[in-house]
């Protein structure tokens, strides 16, 4: 292990804290960002010399705000007057900041910026850039590389989608509670979404998507950190280490993705399952049900069954029942009809998503689903009918061809029911 | 006499590493721990999960149930050794060895009552 890389890890885990509270002070987002990455340069002079401060949150903040204002009072020797009340500003001594760190200003300074990163123009992909470039600071080319744009695409983009954050009005007063709550819940949104967005990779694009859910624990942790007794964030985290816990087993030798019935378990990621497991445990003392925290409870069943055939169904069904109270969607329904498949059936459950077909006409995995259902009721024909539809909706290769395999056994079985037909 | 190692890190830090370090971080202690259990030193050891896990209790006549851990800190408790060794100094190169080339602090504290449990782990 180099120093500089423990100086690196140092650095990275202490950017959302120190931006943020460097936004706080400068209230402009390129000032904040160039006054951090100041302070990292004297950091990499000075630690290798002198050793790690106590706090290196609060040096990297001291640091970088003298950095600026040092700029700013040099700037004043050639103006008329000079600034005195930001002069005066610099007396504070780290002590003085950590204790400020320490106070309840830390944790709104967080949020903020991340909220700052949830504009609502923004559309969702961009928001994840930006927070990935500014709160969690990968570089322009690793987050290219995870949205398998070009570099210059890249850098455009986060350009121009800090273009219109610099122009919105976050304002910087304390948030009041219902305001910090709204703030909170969009952050948590976004934070999910880049999971997400690392998630729902396939192919031979997987490995290189890995770090944006890295990215979203961290930011999770992070925010579970800051405000310790919200259940709907030990819910969010809780969900993504439990989703996470799987990826060892979610590709096979070729790259595609394997579903979860088929999923060899024991790959599955223990330490995070039992941390995901301990997480709904504290959320569930609450007793304040949020949709994180059932969908954790959700992947907190499918962690507890060691194979697939040992699921427990009805516990996912009255989950997704709760689910759809807390967040009606069709698509929470149709996930729903699967349990209620294995627990009641297949009829029930195309009576089920039946109600859905106008909804959801353009959605993958309806047509999945009612194909399977139809196929399990022996109505062949209706089941292909599904597939095909399915087929033309898939989003990736790995999805079209886990249709086509149906499709294959649909085309086996008339084959030997037609041959056992002409013998008898 | 016993003693324990008590490791303190800054856990965003340590949550930040990659795979490789991590693992690499716990195969050097492993070289360090399987030596102390050759020589029969090696009491129960322990890696806690990060502090978002946790849960504290205060106690007092109606004790209450807080989330997050006891304190806030800039670095949290986030495992511990149980060594036998004869003297302080042994103790001590011990959790050099533990510590070489890591951040971090280990802190050595001789042990007043060891109960080793019911639990066969």
């Amino acid at each position: 292990v180099t120093e500089i890389g423990w100086i690196d890890s140092v650095l990275r885990s202490a950017r959302p804290q120190a931006v943020s509270a460097l936004l706080r002070y400068f209230r402009e987002l390129d000032q904040a960002e160039e006054a951090f990455q100041e302070a990292c340069l004297r950091a990499l002079k000075n630690w290798t010399v002198n050793g790690p401060p106590r706090d290196p949150t609060a040096w990297l903040i001291m640091v970088g705000r003298n950095s600026i204002l040092d700029d700013v009072r040099r700037q004043s020797r050639n103006r008329p007057l000079p600034a005195d009340e930001v002069i005066s500003d610099l007396d504070d001594t780290e002590a003085d900041l950590a204790e400020r760190l320490d106070s309840s200003h830390y944790r709104d300074d967080v949020v903020r910026l991340l909220f700052i990163c949830c504009h609502p123009d923004l559309p969702a992909t961009q928001q994840i850039a930006l927070a990935l470039r500014i709160v969690s600071g990968l570089s322009v080319k690793e987050i290219a590389r995870a949205f398998l744009v070009s570099e210059s695409a890249m850098e455009q983009r986060i350009t121009r989608a800090k273009g219109r954050v610099a122009k919105a009005d976050v304002p910087f007063e304390t948030p009041g509670a219902i305001e910090r709550a709204e703030r909170l819940a969009a952050v948590a949104a976004m934070v999910y979404l880049l999971f997400n967005e690392g998630y729902s990779a396939s192919g031979g694009t997987v490995h290189v998507r890995v770090p944006l859910c890295e990215e979203a624990i961290r930011l999770a942790r992070l925010l579970l950190r800051l405000f310790p007794s919200e259940p709907e964030i030990m819910g969010l985290t809780a969900l993504l280490l439990l989703q996470h816990a799987r990826a060892p087993a979610r590709l096979d030798a070729d790259g595609s993705i394997v579903l979860l019935e088929e999923q060899d378990r024991g790959l599955w990621d223990r330490d995070m399952i039992a941390e995901g497991l301990a997480l709904i445990d504290k959320a569930l003392r609450h007793r304040r049900p949020g949709p994180y925290q059932v969908q954790a409870a959700i992947a907190g069943v499918h962690a507890h069954a060691a194979r697939a055939e040992d699921t427990d169904w009805a516990e996912i069904d009255q989950l997704y029942a709760t689910l759809e109270r807390l967040q009606p969607s069709p698509v929470i329904t149709l996930n729903r009809a699967v349990a209620v498949s294995k627990v009641q059936g297949p009829g029930t459950a195309l009576t089920m998503i039946e109600p859905l077909a106008s909804q959801l006409s353009g959605y993958f995995h309806f047509f999945g689903l009612k194909g399977a259902l139809l196929m399990q009721l022996g109505r062949a024909a209706e089941a292909r009918v599904a597939f095909d539809q399915a087929i033309a909706l898939a989003n990736t290769a790995a999805e079209a061809a886990h249709i086509r395999a149906h499709l294959d056994r649909l085309v086996r079985e008339s084959a030997s029911n037609s041959r056992a037909g002409a013998s008898s | 006499m016993l003693y324990a190692i008590l490791c303190y890190h800054d856990e965003a830090e340590v949550n930040s590493w990659p795979k490789e370090k991590d693992d690499a971080v716990l195969a050097k202690r492993a070289v360090v721990t399987q030596k102390l259990a050759a020589q029969g030193k090696l009491g129960p050891v322990a890696r806690l999960m990060p502090t978002t896990a946790a849960t504290t209790v205060r106690s007092g006549r109606e004790p209450w149930v807080i989330d997050g851990p006891f304190a806030e800190t800039k670095e949290q408790l986030l495992g511990f050794y149980i060594v036998d060794c004869a003297t302080l100094e042994e103790a001590l190169e011990a959790a050099r060895e533990l510590g070489r080339d890591e951040t971090g602090a280990l802190e050595v504290r001789p042990l007043r009552v060891f109960m080793p449990g019911s639990r066969t782990a």
